[in-house]
Parts: structure tokens; sequence; C-alpha cells
């Protein structure tokens, strides 16, 4: 065991399996410091498993860790800490209710004079160029700045690994750039980054390094300036990236779905109020809705599909006819279906079998409903046929709990659910968050044949590869106000940034700082 | 090595209906526990409690006097319950229903005709439903807890019967007791078995078991109470409106306990008293959870927790043993059906797990 | 004046029980557990603390044996809940029924039995000051206790780490468990200190305010210590506030009977639950409020994630 080695951590032969999955198959990795490390996969690839048994949240079944060239075996997240490794997980551990600086003090692991701790939040923060008021309450904070507790949380420790999960999926494009400055920033003064991503773009832009993953296995570790996106692509998914050929659009017919000067005031302190709403769908195409969470576009879901009624009955106009003040039921009879983003408790009910949460949203227009009774056969049929046109993996129809699908099964059947009702109109928001790649292909496909058979398909995501990709008409959401829309051959991520940042492209160009 | 509790991948059927039948096993041996504590002998206890009350005909139709309220307000407490909309002022409802329903009798005293019950019945049903959307309204309106307000609205309703039994409805030849006149026949419920009390409040409980069961198993109303308490965004997002669920559910069960204090004045009762009710309202709580939540199940409940009444009673006669002893056997059966409904999501799994487990 | 005095001291006698279990369920609410078997546990303080001082003769042992019967209740119920993973309505309505229903039985042996009460600590030179004096600091132990565990909560709330952690756990227990945060047992204290504040409501029900024993004797007041909670926004200062309004509402009925005010003695009775069902209006109506103070995670279920 050599005392001095170049690495900071060296990973081998981490191995970790769970009930009927090989999570991490024998996994090397290392990392020097000052190195800016990628590790690389897809969806349900191994990344997650494999920084959780770094950072001491699991045990792994077999393996070696070697930091500093000594073996070490870290047990808990505290022990982490205290080796000097912190980590931002992609889904904060942050409390609402609480000022900043007490949640930063929450996190350490003993007890700190506040007044002091408030002064070096706002050292380290004006230092990386991060701000942030140490005493504003959390709830009154956007993403971009919560992400920003949890990395002046890990930079307070002084840490030797920053391991950073997933870290812009809830950025906008110039909020990318301006992390990318801290972390080289922190790169240059010694500190170890392990950036874990799927977006290969950003990787080439970033790092220096990268292990890819598939399937729970190591199958490459490469100097990313010797690699292309392509072919990195291809070692993440063992294949040639299929590139998608875009279907030629029908000229779009009429218009479908039509919001009209729609306003709506946010519910409460966490909501967020939809200002001068304008929209168009019309049928036959696709229209994207780019934007980071929490801009508005659940509000602006719940204000289409009629679980928030609107001001005005001619604010929103399906098919011709004013529905602003329609409920969700009497919405779906005109044509309009909709997916939301929360899958169990609000696009399903965890508790209740396929065959019930087929009924769900299908009872009316599957005549699901005879006289007030229920045709329970009926409904059976209507459920397995969704299971069986969407390849949903499952035990049964009947008595097996929504929750017990994976992320994805679940998906491909509230999707298929409204598909095979065959609305008019269709709104999903965040189709293939969190879906594995098999499962993304058939829904991305499925909503392209909706539109090319004449639906109206609107499509609100914070994946901007995905909206680049299937829309005809791309536009974003920026504080519960949409942009105008552009066609999407002539957009390019950098102007789809201005506008999920609120920047209208109409005065000209601008400088991104 | 403690045993430890690991979730199911899927519920257990089975424990659903073992649950409560456990959940009485386990109650029987606490209470042998608590008789032995009190110095009574188990046994005797036990016979007087479960097997005296049974041993005559009669003994088995006043099983049926006590139970047809408990069913009565269970099947509608469940229904609500299994909706999430928590109506723990029954016995408010129930008093209010009796003291209209029995305003109504007073009103027709010594007076002869079919009509009578009929109204009797409706004024109850009403007097019920009433109470009942006070609480309804306050919860739609203002986003009031309902479990505080129709609590509250519980202890307004009792104190407000013993107002008027003490003044308006006094029986002017009473004594000054604080109670009514006496009903006269054409008030009181006719009797369906000779020699016992049991009246056709029994059957409309039946009926309430069967209506609730085709309510619950096949029609929308049924299904929506389930998405509501189960997923209440799900419910939103299905296009349910969440305040006809809560209206729907609480009109139910104001009117089904109003309806049964009518039956309780104008059935065993016969008259207006401070008291008609030795907590139906609450017990009923109890029937709805060890029936599952199902109206069948309510009905066995109802039965069993009917018995616990009678046994209260007999043991009291026979061995004198204070009539306390029943709520504290209906306590006990509510916590140990809690504790074995553990058991249909979790099952028990002793030593160490075979893989290597997440920490934490 | 003569009246208004005697008037006074019988609010903070009515206020009392109610502040101490409003306290305790409070903390508990704010660690994100709904305890309703409140008034179960006040009652089984009630009789617990009545028969320890007719057997033992001291207070002190009666009240620590009130906190006792509180903490066992509840920790039955923290069982339940944080063990079992069962529903915190229903289990609680289960304590409440058990604890009434088990504080009749062992009450039985106690109807008509009078205890003089607790004797007044008078405070030296202070409660010679003429009017203050005998409004502030002829008062027994109990009442200076109640008050002085406003001042303490509140400190100990937002002044220390372990208040800290504990609104914490009530805001996201995903987040505290992430953090590395017991939050079952952080959950188990805050319910047995619930337990034990709702014992000494109830003790000091049986041993000062009145001097028999009754079956059900708190008469709904765990309900409207519940909420008390809510009326106050789960602010301490706010609760102690709520406690001597709803002190003052319940004592009006002696009162107006001494005046001569015609109303009857029932409709006088009702006016607690009527203020409480009115208070709750207010406060719920505004959602946006309740949102900001409630403590987040209130009610819900706690499932470590796998």
């Amino acid at each position: 065991m050599k005392d001095e080695s170049p690495y900071l951590i060296e990973l081998q032969g981490m191995t970790k399996t769970f009930p009927g999955v090989l999570a991490n198959d024998a996994v090397d990795l290392k990392i020097k410091p000052g190195e800016v490390h990628a590790l690389l996969g897809e969806n349900g690839a191994g990344k997650s498993t494999l920084v959780k048994m770094i950072y001491g949240i699991l045990k792994p079944d077999s393996g070696t860790i070697l930091y500093n060239g000594k073996h070490v075996e870290i047990d808990t997240p505290a022990h982490a800490r205290d080796l000097g490794i912190a980590m931002v997980f992609q889904h904060f551990s942050l409390f609402d209710s609480l000022s900043v600086v007490e949640n930063i003090s929450l996190g350490l692991n003993k007890a700190v004079d506040l007044k002091k701790l408030a002064e070096e939040i706002t050292e380290v923060s004006e230092r990386y160029g991060l701000p942030l008021d140490p005493y504003r309450h959390v709830y009154t904070l956007s993403v971009g700045e919560r992400q920003r507790i949890e990395i002046i949380r890990c930079l307070l420790l002084e840490p030797k690994l920053l391991v950073m999960d997933e870290p812009t999926s809830v950025l906008t494009p110039q909020e990318v750039k301006k992390l990318f400055l801290t972390l080289n920033r922190l790169a240059e003064e010694g500190l170890a980054i392990l950036y874990i991503s799927h977006k290969l773009d950003e990787i080439k832009e970033l790092c220096h390094h990268a292990t890819i993953l598939r399937l729970g296995k190591r199958v490459g570790t490469v100097n990313i300036d010797e690699e292309s996106t392509s072919s990195l692509a291809m070692m993440m998914m063992g294949e040639e990236l299929e590139k998608i050929e875009r279907q030629q659009t029908i000229s779009a017919g009429e218009v479908r779905l039509k919001v009209d000067n729609l306003t709506l005031p946010a519910m409460d302190s966490t909501g967020i109020s939809l200002n001068n709403i304008d929209l168009e769908v019309r049928a036959g195409e696709v229209v994207g809705i780019a934007g980071v969470a929490g801009n508005g576009q659940d509000e602006l879901l719940k204000a289409l599909n009629g679980e928030e009624s609107c001001p005005k009955n001619s604010c929103i106009i399906i098919e011709n006819q004013h529905a602003g003040k329609l409920r969700p039921n009497a919405r779906r009879r005109a044509g309009l279906a909709s997916v939301p983003e929360k899958r169990l408790g609000h696009g399903a009910i965890p508790d209740m079998d396929l065959v019930d949460n087929a009924f769900m949203t299908g009872f009316q227009r599957m005549g699901l409903l005879a006289k007030g009774l229920i045709n329970y056969p009926k409904t059976r049929t209507f459920a397995r046929k969704v299971i069986s046109d969407f390849a949903v993996k499952t035990s049964g129809a009947r008595g097996v709990p929504a929750k017990s699908l994976s992320g994805g099964n679940l998906q491909k059947f509230i999707i298929g659910r409204e598909l095979t009702q065959q609305p008019e109109i269709l709104i999903v928001s965040q189709p293939t968050w969190g879906v594995d790649a098999g499962a993304t292909q058939t829904i991305r496909q499925s909503l392209r044949e909706l539109a090319a058979q004449g639906a109206a398909v609107l499509v609100i995501s914070q994946d901007l590869d995905e909206l680049m990709e299937m829309s005809d008409r791309i536009g974003a959401i920026c504080g519960g106000r949409l942009s105008l829309f552009y066609p999407t051959p002539e957009m390019t991520v950098e102007k789809v940034g201005l506008l999920m940042a609120g920047v209208s492209l109409e005065e000209g160009e601008l400088n991104v700082a | 090595m403690w045993p430890r509790l690991v979730q199911r991948q899927i519920p257990s059927r089975a424990m659903v209906y073992l649950s409560p039948v456990l959940a009485l096993f386990l109650s029987l041996l606490a209470g042998v526990v608590l008789f032995i504590i009190m110095g009574v002998s188990p046994l005797a206890a036990l016979h007087a409690f479960f097997i005296e009350p049974l041993s005559t005909s009669y003994g088995i139709a006043e099983l049926g006097v006590k139970a047809t309220p408990l069913i009565l307000i269970g099947v509608a407490l469940s229904l609500g319950f299994k909706a999430g909309v928590w109506n723990i002022g029954a016995e408010g409802q129930l008093i209010m229903g009796g003291l209209c329903g029995g305003a109504v009798a007073l009103y027709f005293y010594g007076h002869d005709g079919f009509h009578i019950i009929p109204l009797m019945f409706l004024a109850g049903i009403s007097g019920g439903c009433a109470w009942a959307a006070i609480v309804a309204f306050l919860r739609v309106r203002f986003n009031a807890n309902e479990i505080l307000t129709s609590l509250m609205l519980s202890y307004v309703a009792g104190l407000f019967l013993n107002l008027m039994v003490h003044g308006p409805l006094k029986d002017p030849d009473g004594f000054n007791f604080p109670e009514s006149r006496q009903f006269s026949d054409s008030a009181l419920l006719p009797i369906l078995f000779e020699g016992t009390r049991v009246h056709i409040g029994a059957i409309i409980a039946l009926l309430a078991v069967g209506l609730g069961w085709i309510i619950l198993s096949r029609t929308l109303l049924g299904y929506q109470i389930k998405v509501a308490g189960s997923a209440p965004a799900a419910c939103e997002h299905a296009g349910f409106s969440s305040s006809k669920i809560i209206w729907t559910t609480l009109l139910l069960g104001g009117g089904m306990a109003g309806l049964a204090g009518t039956i309780e004045v104008s059935g065993p009762i016969g008259q207006l008293l401070p008291n008609i009710s030795p907590g139906y309202g609450f017990t009923a709580i109890i029937v709805a959870y060890v029936g599952r939540l199902h109206p069948l199940g309510v009905l066995f409940a109802g039965l069993l927790l009917a018995l616990t009444y009678l046994g209260g009673e007999t043991a009291q006669i026979l061995l004198n043993l204070p009539v306390a002893v029943t709520g504290v056997f209906q306590g006990l059966l509510l916590f140990f059906l809690l504790a074995c409904d553990v058991l249909i999501n979790y099952r028990i799994q002793f030593g160490q797990p075979a893989l290597a487990v997440e920490k934490n | 004046m003569d009246l208004l005095l005697p008037a006074m001291l019988t609010i903070i006698t009515a206020a009392t029980p109610l502040l101490f279990a409003a306290l305790g369920e409070m903390i508990t609410e704010k660690s994100g557990v709904l305890n309703l078997g409140l008034e179960g546990m006040m009652i089984m303080g009630a009789i617990t603390g009545f028969v320890a001082v007719h057997l033992s003769g001291s207070v002190t042992v009666a009240i620590l044996a009130s906190i006792l019967a509180g903490v066992f209740m509840a920790a039955i119920f923290a069982l339940f809940v944080l063990k079992f993973h069962a529903s915190q309505v229903p289990t609680g309505l289960a304590l409440t029924i058990f604890g009434i229903g088990l504080s009749a039985l062992v009450g039985q042996s106690m109807i008509g039995i009078a205890y003089n009460g607790i004797p007044t600590i008078s405070i030296p030179l202070l409660s010679k000051i003429p009017v203050l004096g005998a409004l502030l600091f002829e008062h027994d132990f109990l009442v200076y206790l109640s008050i002085a565990m406003v001042v303490a909560i509140h400190y100990f709330l937002n002044k220390t780490r372990a208040g800290l952690i504990l609104r914490a756990v009530g805001d996201s227990h995903d987040a505290a468990h992430a953090m590395g945060y017991s939050v079952v047992k952080i959950r188990f204290m805050a319910i047995l200190f619930g337990g034990a504040m709702a014992g000494l409501g109830g003790a000091y029900l049986s041993l000062a305010y009145s001097p028999l024993w009754v079956e059900q004797m708190t008469a709904g007041r765990g309900w409207i210590a519940l909420a008390l909670v809510v009326f106050a926004c789960w602010r301490t200062g706010r609760v102690l506030l709520g406690a001597y309004l709803f002190g003052g509402i319940s004592i009006l009925q002696l009162h107006a009977q001494a005046l001569g005010i015609g109303i009857p003695s029932q409709v006088m009775s009702m006016l607690p639950y009527l203020a409480t069902i009115f208070v709750l209006v207010i406060i719920s109506r505004d959602i946006a409020k309740i949102k900001l103070n409630a403590p987040a995670s209130l009610g819900r279920a706690f499932h470590p994630s796998r």
C-alpha cells in the first residue's frame, strides 16, 4: 500500500446488488486532486449507486476504496464528510420554513454560532460567485438559488472531493455557464470534482476525464479531449445514437387549443402566478415549452386541464368552445387529455390497481359507466389493452398496486391510457423524466404518432434536448410568463436558454455573461 | 435480535380479513389480564360478557336492538372515513336527530295516524343532516378541520338536548324531572317480534348495509370516495369535486346518525331524556374501523360491539363489574385492530436479512 | 373591584390545564405528529393524580404520577404510530376512547372522595403588592410551572440547536432523515413530552381545579387544546394568549350566574365549544397562513426510502 499516490480516491472492484438487480459490477474509478471527472451513463446505469457508496449511504457488497493511498471503509455520510468528501444531491435536503443559515447549520456535525456562520456563508458565496443572503427563508428562493445553498454547504467543509449528481437539470443554460466558472475555479484550487451527468455537451465543456457506466459495468475510462460527443454516446448507449428523423409535419391544421390572455394568481406563497399567457396549438403539431422547474409549469397544466378554474370562460378555447370554467371531465369530453409531471399521487393512484387507474380518466370517453354503475369487465378490457399496446411490464392488471411498477412502466401506462382514448389535444408534462432509455423511445414515438394523426400535442419539459428533437415550435416559461414561440429548426440551445431566463429574443442579440 | 417489520411488495389480502379476528383474540387476552388485575375470575367474566347475553332469545334480540344504531351510523361513517372525511361528531348528529324526531312525536302527542312515524323519521334525518351540514360548510368554505368542529358540535348538541328537556319539552305532569312526556303509541316504533324490543329499525339497518355495499363497490360515488381517501391530488386530476365528496359523506353520516337517534327515542327509550345514547356515535367509529370500512364488515363489527354493551350490563348485574369495563374493552379492540393492520402492509422478519441492506 | 379579582383568578385556574396540554401538543406537532389522543392523556393524568394524592397524601407524588401517566399513554401512541406505522388519526382516537374508559374504570372507586386542593405558594415580598400581588404571585406550583414552561419552550424552539432540529423534522422528515437525524427518535421524544404536559394539565384539573373526581372530567378540554394549537399558529406566545382567552370564556358561565344574567347554564356551557369553532374558522380560512406556519410534515407518515 503506497502512501504516496497521485490519486485522491481510488475505487477498485465496487460491486453492489439489490433484490433482482446488479447495480454495480466490479466498477473501478480513479480521481486526482484538481481533476474534474465525469461519471457518465444513462438512467439506470448505476451512477447513483456508486456515489452513494462513496458517500457512505450504501455499503458495497465487495470492493476497495483507497483514499490518499490508504484503505478506508466509509460507514456514514458523517464519516465521508470527515474524510473531506462532500456531495450535492440531485434532490435537495432543504427545510423550506427555515433560513439559509439555519439550513446549513443543520448540515454541520456540531452546533455553531449562527451569526458567525452567516458571515462565513457570505464570504464563501462572494468568493465563488454564488450570491446568497443567509437570512432568507428557503421557500422564497428559486431552484438555482437553492442549489447554491447545497454547494456552499459543501464548500464550508473545505472538501477535497466534491461529488455533484446531475446538477444542471434544474438550471438555465446561462446558470449552467456560471456554475461551470465556479467549478473550474475550485478545480484550479485543487478540489477534485466527480460530476455525474448524462449530458454530453456539458461534459465535453467541463470535464477532463470520464468513466462510462452501462448497465452496472464500467465500459471505459477516457480522456475527454480525445473523444467526441458521438463517441461518448456510443460508449454510453452501446450503439450508434439513432438520429431520429424529424417527421415531415403536415402543415399544421386548425387551432385546437387556444389560450387567450390567461392570468391566474398563485394559490399561496409557494405557488407561481400565471401572467398574460397566450398560446396556440394546432392540429398535427407538437409544441414544446421549455423551462426550469418551478416557473409555473404545474400551474399552467392545471389551468389547461381544468384542475384550476380560469377567471374567464374565454381564457381557454378547446375546439372553438369556451372552456375556461369547465371542470376536467368536461374538458376531457371536449377532447383534451393531460399527463401531469407527478406520476404517483397525481397522474395515477398509488394504492389502487391498474384497472382502477384506467377507469380514473377513461370512464367517460371509453363508456365505462352505465346508469351510475361501473362496468368492470369493460374497464378491465381497457386496462389490458393499454398494458399490451404500450408494453407495460407488470405482474397483472388486477390486485397489483400502481406503486409497484417501475417509473418507466408506470409512465408508459399513464401516457398509454390517455393515448388510447384518442384525444384531440394532449398536454404532457415531463414525459420522460426518470424513465429508462427503452421506455423513453416508446413514449416519444407515441407522442409523434399522435400528432401525425392530427392531434394537437403540447409538451412541457425540462429536457431541452428532448424538446429540440420532438417539437415543431418551441418556447419557454419563466416566472409564470410564456415567451414567444419559434419554429424549432431556427432555434439553438442558447436562444432557448435566453427564453428560459425570461429574456426576449426580439430585442436583438444579447451578450450572455 | 428483535424481529423487524419489512414492507411487503403487495399488500396481503389474507391479513385484511384475518386482522379483525386476530385483534379480537388479542383483546380477549388483554381482557383476561384486566379481569385478573381486578380480582375477578377471568372465565366467569368472559362468560358474563360474551356468552351469557346470547343465552336467551331475548338476549339475541337485544343484540339486534343495540346493534341497529351502531350499524346505521357505522355504514355511513365507513364511507366518510374511506374518503378521508373524519366525522367524529356523529354522537352530536344523533342527538340532534333524536331531538327533532322526538319533538315531532311530542307535537303529535295524543294523536293517531300512520303519518306520524314517517314524519318523525324525516325530522330526525333532517336534524342530523343539518347538524352535519354545519361541519361540511365550515370545512368546504373555511377549510376548518372537521374533526374538531364536529366534536365541538357534539358537546353543544348534548347541552342543547339538556336545555330542551329541562325547559320547553319537559313533561308538564312529570314532577319536574328533566324528561319529556312518554310518546303515545302512534309515535312508538312497531315491534317486529313479540316479546322482544326488536323494531323495524333493524330492517332499515340491514338495508343500509346493502345500499352501502352497492354504493361502495359499483357506483361512481363509491369510486370517488376511494380515490379521495387514497390520493387527493389524483382525485382532482380525475375531475372529482372534493367539496361534493365532503358534503355527500358528511350529510350521509349526519342523516344516518339522526335516523339512529330518532329510532332510539321512538324505540327502546320511548321519550326524550337528557341522555339518549350511551355513546353510540363514538362507538360507531370503532365499528367502522373494526368493520374494515366496508359495509359488510360493519354489520359484523356492529354485532360484536353491541355484544360488548350487553356484556357490560350483564357483567355488572352478575359480577358487580363497573360498566366502564365496556369502554376499556372497546378502546382495546380498536388499538389491537390498528396494530394487527400493520401486518397487511408489512411482515415480520426474524434475524438478519440475506442480502446487504441499505443503512439508515 | 371586589368581584374582579376573584374573576381574574378563576380565569387563570381555567386557563392553566389548557395551557399545559396545548404547549405539549404544540411540541408534538412541531415534530410533525398529530396526536388526537390529548383528551385521553389528560384524563388519565387527572385520575392518576387524584388516586396518587389520595393514597400518598403528597402533592409532589401526585404530580409526578400524573406526568408518568401522560407519558405512558403517549408511549402507546408513539409505539403504534412510529413503530407500527399506524395511521395517526384513528390511533389518536383510540387513545382517547381507551383513556376515557380506563380512567372511568379506575375512577369508580374514587367517586365521592374529596381532596382539598394544592397549597398555594406565595412569593415573598412580591405577593404583598396591592392587587397585582394577589393576582400574579399567590398561586400554586402548577400555575407558576405553566408560565415557566411558556418561557422555556420559547427559548428551546428559537434559541437552541435541539429546537432547530425539532423544527426541521417537522418541516421535512425526508430531508432531516437524509441529513442523518433520527426522525423516529426525535418524534418519540416530542410525543412523550406532549404526554407529560397533558398529564400535568390533567393533574391540575383533579388537584387544583375541582375537589372531586367526576367522570369525563376533562369535558373536551383536550380537544379545545388541539384547536388552541391551530389558533396559535404553532407559536408559543399565542398559545398562552389563546389559553387565557378560552379560560376566560369558560369561566363566564359561573360569573354570569353570579351577576344575575338570565341565560340558561347550558347555553353558557356551550360558549367554550362555540368559541373554539369560531376561532378555528377564523384561522383556517387563511390557507396561506396555515401553510406557512403549520409544520409541513404534520400528520404525514414517515417512510424512510429504501
